[in-house]
């Protein structure tokens, strides 16, 4: 059960449990949707800008307990943010991931490229990196909302 | 006389490994079968003794060869009760055989206004194929629906099937095990002048399946559904309606004579096979057929509905409410097929929780999302058994079935 309790932590559950930010935003924010045709999770993420900050963010789809967990860590983290710390902190998640994924089939140390970025309870899903079917369902959001500020720069 | 699971296990080499020092629980068969020994080295035989290419060899190896490929095909004759070999073609899957009719028959005898009826509790298999042919002929697709108990609403079958060409349907659902009324479906819409199609590819590995009985025009199933290997599916049709539809893929064995002019194609039923065939697999495919036809499909059968009468009961009483099942509740109205969803987890996550006593279930759509939109759910859960499964194995699921509510409600 070591490994079961690696991935399935206490603030993972949590998040499954009581989404944050779970809902829908009116027009004018922006909507984009991610699907992972594997398993069928799907995830909303509507983005509201003012000023340049991400104002508002909240979180719509359905899936297993990581992609929802992932997706409600996300949008606290996210909320409030700047589009380029959004940005950062995207790359930091995802850089995150593949550095416990390169470090756990080898045994060097990977230095991070966003040392700078404090990723708080998202660190609970590095135990996802053992079960690598379960990745994409962490990193669903976060493509997501990286597609959403692609869209919305254009 | 009943299976005897402990002998049958025997036969099958993968349900003897042990991953991480515990037992392999395989309750995935739905999805694919486990294969014995027999049909292992029926194809193991076939490259190591007979490899030739078919139908085109003038010396006793190809010979060999090509009474190997067709043996089988007489095999799956008498498997299904066709009226002659002529009937079966061999595809690569079920999907192949589905589209090879959207293709060829779908094609020359649809126009547009054309009504095609399906049922909500299809495979994409027998979905797309027919959105494809909807698309491009405009014709309109209807509807049969499911109701709460995970049968099909024929109230208003009368007018769904009015003016329809054709009816295709599933014998049995993959994901709600329910067996649909197959015969009285086949008859209604043969009275009402449409065409049939049944996709049998879950109904034939778990029931007798007698094509003369069901009536359809045209019936396919998969190989390595049926213990059979990966990569060979049965399409079989009524000899005429063959006779009339043009051919699928063009190449190589499909032909009489090929000029610079044209083409002329060979009899049933190679006219439907292009190209070299799948010979080890028609030879895996035969051996699977003798090995259930040992057995017996009617002990099959009644093999399947104990287990799932026991799996029933057992998940119920040991969960109760949080435990939803999805289906018929009577076991003789369905297959070994179990959908559930359970305490509120989500199914990737209870799969993946079983993974780690090696329990293997199927979590997902199925390949069945609008089935998944009618049930209001995203993905199910699905345990399935066959006939080298036992009591002791819907055991271990109900263990772990309770390690998952110990993570995700511990109180």
């Amino acid at each position: 059960m070591a490994a079961l309790d690696d991935l399935y932590k206490e603030i993972i559950l949590d998040h499954y449990r009581s989404p944050r930010n779970q809902g829908e935003l009116d027009h004018p924010a922006h909507r984009c949707e991610g699907f992972n045709p594997l398993c069928g999770d799907e995830v909303i993420v509507y983005v509201a800008l003012n000023n340049g900050k991400i104002d508002d963010i909240k979180i719509g789809g359905q899936g297993c307990s990581i992609s929802q967990a992932s997706a409600s860590m996300m949008s606290e983290i996210i909320k409030g943010k700047s589009i380029e710390e959004a940005e950062r902190i995207i790359h930091a998640f995802k850089e995150m991931m593949d550095i416990y994924e390169t470090e756990l089939s080898g045994n060097k140390k990977i230095e991070s490229t966003n040392p700078n970025v404090d990723l708080g309870d998202l660190e609970a899903l590095q135990g996802v990196v053992k079960y690598p079917v379960r990745i994409k369902c962490a990193t669903l959001a976060w493509n997501t909302l990286a597609q959403s500020i692609d869209e919305i720069q254009e | 006389m009943s299976v005897d699971v402990n002998r049958i296990k025997q036969d099958f080499p993968v349900l003897q490994r042990e991953i991480n020092g515990k037992d392999l629980v395989y309750l995935d068969s739905a999805n694919t079968s486990q294969k014995p020994n027999s049909v292992i080295s029926a194809m193991d035989d076939y490259y190591s003794t007979y490899n030739a290419n078919v139908h085109r060899g003038s010396y006793q190896l190809a010979n060999e060869a090509t009474a190997i490929l067709e043996g089988a095909r007489d095999k799956v004759t008498d498997f299904i009760n066709a009226n002659s070999r002529q009937e079966i073609v061999f595809t690569k899957n079920a999907t192949e055989a589905i589209n090879l009719v959207s293709n060829t028959w779908g094609r020359t005898n649809l126009t547009k206004g054309d009504v095609i009826v399906l049922t909500e509790l299809e495979h994409h298999a027998n979905i797309v194929p027919w959105h494809i042919l909807a698309e491009e002929k405009e014709i309109e697709i209807r509807w049969i629906k499911v109701t709460d108990d995970g049968d099909l609403d024929l109230s208003d079958f009368d007018t769904l099937i009015d003016g329809a060409k054709l009816l295709s349907f599933a014998a049995m659902s993959n994901v709600l095990g329910t067996f649909t009324p197959a015969k009285e479906l086949s008859e209604r819409a043969h009275a009402a002048g449409a065409k049939v199609l049944i996709d049998a590819s879950q109904y034939t590995p778990h029931s007798q399946t007698d094509v003369q009985e069901l009536g359809a025009d045209f019936l396919t199933f998969t190989g390595h559904k049926l213990l059979g290997p990966m990569g060979i599916g049965v399409l079989w049709g009524k000899e005429e309606i063959l006779d009339a539809m043009p051919p699928f893929l063009g190449g190589g064995e499909m032909i009489l004579n090929v000029t610079k002019e044209g083409f002329s194609t060979n009899e049933l039923p190679w006219k439907f096979e292009a190209g070299t065939p799948m010979v080890a697999e028609a030879a895996g495919l035969g051996a699977a057929i003798d090995y259930l036809n040992e057995i017996g499909m009617d002990q099959v059968r009644s093999h399947e509905i104990s287990l799932m009468e026991y799996a029933l009961a057992k998940l119920k009483y040991d969960f109760g409410d949080s435990i939803r099942i999805y289906g018929p509740k009577d076991a003789a109205k369905r297959g070994g097929v179990l959908s559930f969803s359970f305490e509120g987890a989500h199914p990737h996550d209870i799969a993946q929780i079983l993974d780690e006593d090696n329990i293997c279930i199927r979590a997902g759509h199925h390949c069945a999302k609008p089935l998944m939109q009618v049930l209001g759910v995203g993905a199910t859960s699905r345990a399935s058994a066959y006939l080298y499964n036992d009591e002791s194995e819907i055991d271990a699921l109900v263990e772990g079935l309770r390690k998952v509510r110990n993570i995700f409600n511990p109180n």
